[in-house]
């Protein structure tokens, strides 16, 4: 089987790897970067644990083959942090005590931070909305929603 | 978890998508969004040995008025994008209002208009509002170009009118008739999921409050979309009460669905909300039509 060769930017820094066209984007962040705040749930698009932004977008990196970013700007839950200062999203999940098992919070946290990018002050509706395609098995949600409210008047 | 091997084109013209399949046949699967496609081949439900990926071709993705009102949507505009465009909002406001019902955020910024057709899943909306809409799909080979009819190119479970070596390129929508409704309803057991049952649904008035032409589509109702035929004779020439509402919903949920009973939900209960749902969506598409007077 083939590999490709692809260069794309992760976290803004750039990266050149090789990968088999049967690698998911899920996988390589993974296996090949070393970048495992990405978590692999369901692997079907369900869960939402393996969000990452591409482009700027929130998507399922499982359900998106690496090959396929070739040239694309990737954000990971890594890269929500500035030199070790958390982002505000980060803070308030702290805060308000939405992360428990914390398995779904990277997902979370991108899912939450691209909503915020595209709208800056979003209704609890719009939030939910949002993080529809994110399961969490631990917080019942009410604390997730609250911590994206709180990220909002913070920022 | 992971798909099994397959040699991977990124072509960054149709002609040169087409040659690859035309080449690969039967092997060969595009990919669009691939927010059906990646999942069935992580768990190895579709083992494709070639994909040709349609991404890297920017002339498939667009949103364009037609003459007379109508417009024709590319197939890789992304639902995000479809659902986000003032176009579509004025022309074509069933679309416009399915497009944040369809799946998740996530799978909304990949997923394609024209993949979410080419999969033909009975329980996806747009195959649906597509059909209600009698949308007509411009196919391209290597050989020909034909334009399919909405309600011609759904066979049946995940099987479309498309051969191995087709593409669909456009979608293209009607103009919405003047003093016509639209209606998208669901009932899913959890928000975004595939619903249990559901119905796309326009209504045209025709003088005073008769109903001239009336569309109801069916999702997750049997081996495709479901079109009311039936409830549709009900509706079309009478005057619009609630009680042939009503009959509409009787018929169209014992005479035009063939729902199947699974761990979700029964057959019985399916027939259930497809009354249900279809008088509530006439209701709906009724009180839109009536501005339009």
């Amino acid at each position: 089987m083939a590999y490709h060769k692809i260069t794309l930017t992760i976290n803004g820094e750039p990266e050149q790897v090789d990968v088999p066209s049967n690698m998911t984007l899920l996988k390589m962040l993974r296996e090949r970067l070393g970048k495992t705040g990405t978590k692999n749930g369901c692997a079907a698009g369900e869960c939402g644990a393996c969000t990452v932004m591409v482009n700027g977008e929130p998507v399922n990196s499982c359900m998106i083959l690496a090959v396929e970013c070739d040239g694309s700007e990737i954000v990971t839950v890594e890269g929500l942090s500035d030199h070790g200062s958390l982002a505000p999203i980060q803070e308030a999940i702290m805060e308000s005590g939405g992360v428990q098992c914390g398995f779904c919070t990277p997902g979370i946290l991108i899912a939450s931070q691209a909503l915020l990018n595209r709208n800056p002050n979003p209704s609890e509706a719009e939030i939910r909305e949002a993080l529809v395609g994110n399961l969490c098995r631990c917080t019942g949600y009410v604390r997730i929603i609250e911590a994206v409210q709180a990220a909002a008047q913070m920022v | 978890m992971k798909p099994p091997p397959f040699e991977y084109y990124a072509p960054t013209t149709v002609e040169e998508a087409l040659a690859r399949l035309a080449e690969h046949g039967y092997d060969a699967k595009p990919l669009a969004g691939g927010q059906s496609l990646i999942p069935m081949m992580n768990f190895r439900l579709a083992q494709p040995s070639v994909l040709v990926d349609l991404n890297n071709i920017p002339d498939l993705s667009y949103i364009r008025p037609n003459e007379g009102g109508g417009l024709s949507i590319g197939a890789m505009a992304r639902h995000s994008m479809v659902e986000k465009d003032a176009l579509v909002a004025e022309r074509a406001p069933l679309v416009h209002e399915t497009m944040p019902k369809i799946a998740t955020t996530q799978i909304r910024s990949r997923g394609t208009f024209g993949g979410s057709l080419a999969h033909a899943d009975p329980s996806a909306e747009l195959v649906c509002a597509s059909v209600a809409l009698d949308g007509k799909f411009k196919v391209v080979s290597q050989q020909r170009e034909r334009w399919i009819p909405a309600n011609e190119f759904f066979l049946g479970l995940f099987t479309s009118a498309l051969e191995p070596e087709e593409l669909l390129v456009e979608i293209q929508l009607p103009p919405f008739p003047k003093r016509t409704g639209w209606s998208l309803m669901e009932i899913a057991r959890r928000p975004h999921d595939f619903c249990l049952i559901g119905v796309a649904a326009t209504l045209t008035l025709g003088k005073k409050d008769q109903c001239k032409k009336a569309r109801l589509v069916y999702l997750s109702a049997g081996d495709g979309p479901m079109v009311g035929q039936q409830a549709a004779k009900v509706l079309e020439g009478q005057s619009i009460s609630p009680e042939l509402f009503e009959e509409a919903a009787e018929v169209a949920s014992s005479a035009d669905i063939d729902p199947s009973s699974d761990i979700h939900a029964t057959a019985e209960f399916r027939r259930h909300l497809a009354n249900v749902l279809t008088r509530r969506a006439l209701e709906e598409a009724y009180k839109r039509a009536i501005p339009n007077i």
